[in-house]
């Protein structure tokens, strides 16, 4: 074993020592608290308080520990960081606000159709760990654009390289944001805009002062706190249900009574459809493919934005497919292509994030990158393994103790989620003998929209209700409401809660992040597991947002301004200009949340179609085909973007326009061929790269890692232009 | 060290990455049978029932992920194999 092999040993066992204390560290804190909680009765908002302001120090404390001036361990944490703590570092960087709180509720939502996600968020890991990780790590840079750069010569393919990645990256940190915001209003009591400044100084503390370095320890720290609070949950459900304390393995009882449960209460149904004669369509959440094409999300992204911003855009017209009036637009349910190309885009897109690309950089050889994504993979897998059990488990209660029951006879938990209004119960027998005008909020919205009507028949200032009937003409009337019959159903007045009727203010159907943030509730945990659940879930949207501020940062102050405007800048201007752009690209994130805007969320979906078109194919062929020269990729990367925003806009917008019924969450699918296809022709149409830029390529197949070797390289492929 | 370790270094680097090619293959073609493959037949594999989880919805559960994850750390195991095979670890630095 060589010297530097050792001390890199040492340094593993170091660490694996301080994060072992911290986690027992973790778990005690987390064990006296539910101590004081159970026994001396320490206030809920006391325990969300303790739980905030002792994550958000330690994340400090490491982020002061890490400070740095030097440029490698700003930029790449000193290369040094071993193959297993890149791992956990890479499991946070990527499992973001959306992967813990919304995934599992994702898959409650859509059954099969979610799976798309599960496979997409992992599988990409594979590309990276056969593709990319072992070449990147050889060419030892500071950021993607310094790849695609280097590689095909000049810094049009570099900027054009840079800009994709903030885009991306701004996108990708905006959502995270309001995550942070939305958990800080939800277990502390704060205002969203609060919450937001608050969770985004712990971010800067840490990005601020030690770069890469800070957020690589403390995203190590991060994931540790996250796995805990999402297993934790969802293990006391399974012992509590299935007497067996391994949920991802005894879920499969949970899937079976969801089964026998949809057909009792009609939830599975089959029926033909509307449009296509002799095609049966199977609902409930193990048949596959049964979600139909709509543009209901692009509409209320437009009036949301008219409404913040005062605009007067004119919404698109709504339209959803199957439409049994519009025959010929088909009924792509039943057909697999939308699945496959929304789990294609998910994991060519996660294969080409820049801000998972550069976490292998930062460890120390090539011969420990390819086990680092094996770690990562491991890191993640925990948590993904486990989201179809938690919406499983979540699900069966669900149909067993909530649906299909008296309104007053409910499990306690719900209706304290409904006191906070987390949830609302939508079913009109709640507004029995409520005086007018003191209706709950979501029937004033009802009444507000003139789904329903009431009229005070009797005089007495309250509403009545009486029997259902239905009046003719589309329209249904129970005493003293009247409305559309496709809404006043007489199970809505009947006292007996539907699946449907347990929903939001504003709309039928449950929000999905509520699973993972009720589990607590229905397994009958204390309040501590709660508060843990939400470190977990700000610990997971901060790491996020942590590695993409050093994105941004570094494609501002790297890429675009020593590389191409000013490579004679000091060493000193690079690192403050790179401090200050963190704070920078902090604020516009911020700037961004503050509105809660739908379509940030939406923007993020589509973040991965449009790295699968344009990283991924540019990187790949960078790779495996010397051939490959700077106008190809450029041409590449504008050709496979540009196809990719066409469908997805259009599609967003009317979902009419589609190939084989694909959604734009998949349009990264047509993208990317025509991406490859412009590479390689435009490649041969143009000159052949340099001998120099052949040698480079054939060197990073090389695996035996040499970074000054490879900088020298790098700069004679640079000169020989 | 092995015989080819001692090739002329061009010969050496084509041959050990066309081993690393036919490695990369087999490893894509392992993957995508276990995640795109059964998608299209799902319905079918969700009539074989193992332990209450029907096999098509697990394998996009679950069963595909644990494949995930094996190909990976095998990759890193295999490549070290070959590294030395050509006298190319980074072990030996």
């Amino acid at each position: 074993m060589s010297a530097s092999a050792q001390s890199q040993s040492v340094f593993r066992n170091r660490m694996a020592r301080y994060y072992g204390y911290f986690t027992i560290g973790f778990i005690g804190v987390s064990l006296l608290m539910l101590l004081l909680e159970v026994f001396a009765g320490l206030p809920t908002q006391v325990i969300g308080w303790i739980f905030l302001l002792l994550t958000m120090a330690l994340y400090a404390t490491i982020g002061i520990l890490s400070r740095t001036k030097a440029l490698d361990e700003y930029y790449v944490a000193g290369r040094n960081v071993p193959a297993v703590f890149n791992g956990m570092a890479t499991g946070a960087d990527w499992m973001s606000a959306a992967s813990f709180i919304s995934m599992a509720g994702t898959l409650w939502l859509l059954g099969y159709d979610g799976l798309a996600y599960i496979m997409g968020w992992t599988g990409g890991y594979v590309l990276l760990a056969l593709l990319f990780a072992p070449y990147l790590r050889k060419f030892g840079q500071y950021t993607i654009p310094d790849f695609v750069g280097a590689r095909f010569g000049g810094n049009t393919a570099r900027v054009v390289a840079a800009i994709c990645a903030i885009i991306v990256s701004l996108t990708y940190v905006t959502a995270q944001v309001v995550g942070v915001g939305l958990i800080m209003q939800r277990f502390v009591g704060v205002d969203y805009t609060i919450g937001v400044i608050l969770g985004l100084s712990g971010v800067l503390v840490c990005s601020f002062l030690g770069g890469m370095k800070a957020v690589t320890w403390t995203q190590v720290a991060q994931y540790i706190i996250l796995i805990i609070a999402y297993l934790i949950p969802v293990t006391a459900l399974s012992i509590q249900l299935t007497g067996f304390p391994l949920p991802q393995l005894s879920y499969g009882q949970a899937l079976q009574r969801i089964q026998v449960l949809e057909q009792e209460q009609g939830l599975s149904r089959t029926t033909e459809s509307p449009v296509v004669p002799g095609k049966f369509i199977t609902s409930g959440y193990i048949p596959p493919f049964n979600e139909g094409l709509s543009n209901a999300a692009a509409v209320d992204a437009v009036r949301q934005i008219n409404t913040q911003f005062g605009w007067s855009l004119t919404p698109p017209a709504a339209q959803a497919i199957p439409d049994a009036k519009k025959p010929e637009l088909g009924d792509w349910r039943g057909t697999p292509w939308n699945f496959l190309a929304l789990m294609a885009c998910l994991m060519l897109g996660t294969a080409g994030l820049p801000h998972i690309l550069i976490r292998f950089y930062t460890v120390p050889s090539v011969r420990e990158s390819r086990l680092s994504v094996g770690w990562s993979l491991f890191f993640i897998f925990l948590l993904y393994f486990t989201a179809p059990a938690y919406a499983a488990f979540s699900r069966w209660q669900i149909l067993e103790n909530v649906v299909g029951k008296q309104i007053s006879e409910l499990p306690g938990w719900t209706k304290t989620w409904a006191s906070n209004g987390l949830i609302v119960i939508r079913d009109l027998k709640a507004v029995d003998g409520v005086e007018i005008g003191k209706e709950p909020g979501w029937v004033k919205n009802l009444i507000n929209a003139k789904t329903i009507t009431i009229e005070d028949a009797n005089g007495n200032g309250k509403i009545d209700l009486g029997p259902w009937e239905d009046i003719g003409d589309g329209k249904a009337r129970a005493g003293e409401i009247s409305g559309a019959a496709t809404f006043l159903t007489k199970a809505r007045v009947d006292g007996i809660l539907q699946l449907n009727e347990l929903g939001r203010a504003t709309a039928d159907g449950i929000d999905g992040d509520l699973v993972v943030l009720s589990t607590p509730d229905i397994a009958g945990l204390p309040f501590t597991i709660g508060a843990l659940i939400a470190a977990g879930g700000l610990a997971a949207a901060l790491s996020t947002a942590d590695g993409l501020l050093v994105v941004i940062a570094s494609a501002i102050a790297h890429d675009i301004y020593f590389r191409t405007i000013n490579p004679k800048a000091s060493l000193n201007t690079r690192i403050m200009l790179g401090k200050s752009m963190i704070v920078v690209a902090a604020v516009i994130a911020a700037l961004l949340a503050i509105p809660r805007l739908a379509l940030i969320a939406q923007m993020v979906a589509w973040a991965f179609s449009m790295a699968a078109a344009t990283f991924f194919p540019v990187v790949l062929l960078g790779i495996f085909w010397k051939r490959a020269n700077g106008p190809g990729a450029i041409a590449g990367m504008i050709g496979g973007l540009g196809v990719t925003l066409f469908y997805m806009f259009n599609n967003y917008m009317n979902p009419a326009f589609n190939v084989l019924g694909i959604s734009h969450l998949g349009s990264g699918i047509f993208g990317l061929p025509v991406a490859i296809i412009l590479i390689v022709v435009v490649s041969l149409l143009t000159k052949e790269p340099s001998k120099e830029t052949q040698e480079l390529v054939e060197n990073l197949r090389n695996p035996i890692t040499d970074d000054e070797g490879m900088t020298k390289m790098i700069d004679k492929v640079a000169t020989a232009k | 060290m092995s015989d080819l370790a001692k090739l002329p270094v061009a010969e050496r680097n084509r041959r050990y990455w066309q081993e690393n090619l036919r490695l990369i293959s087999i490893l894509l073609v392992i993957w995508f049978a276990v995640s795109y493959l059964p998608v299209p037949f799902v319905e079918a594999l969700n009539n074989i029932v193992i332990a209450g989880f029907p096999l098509g919805y697990y394998m996009g559960s679950q069963g595909s992920l644990i494949v995930f994850v094996v190909e990976i750390f095998y990759y890193a195991y295999a490549m070290n194999k070959l590294d030395a095979k050509y006298g190319l670890s980074d072990r030996d630095r």
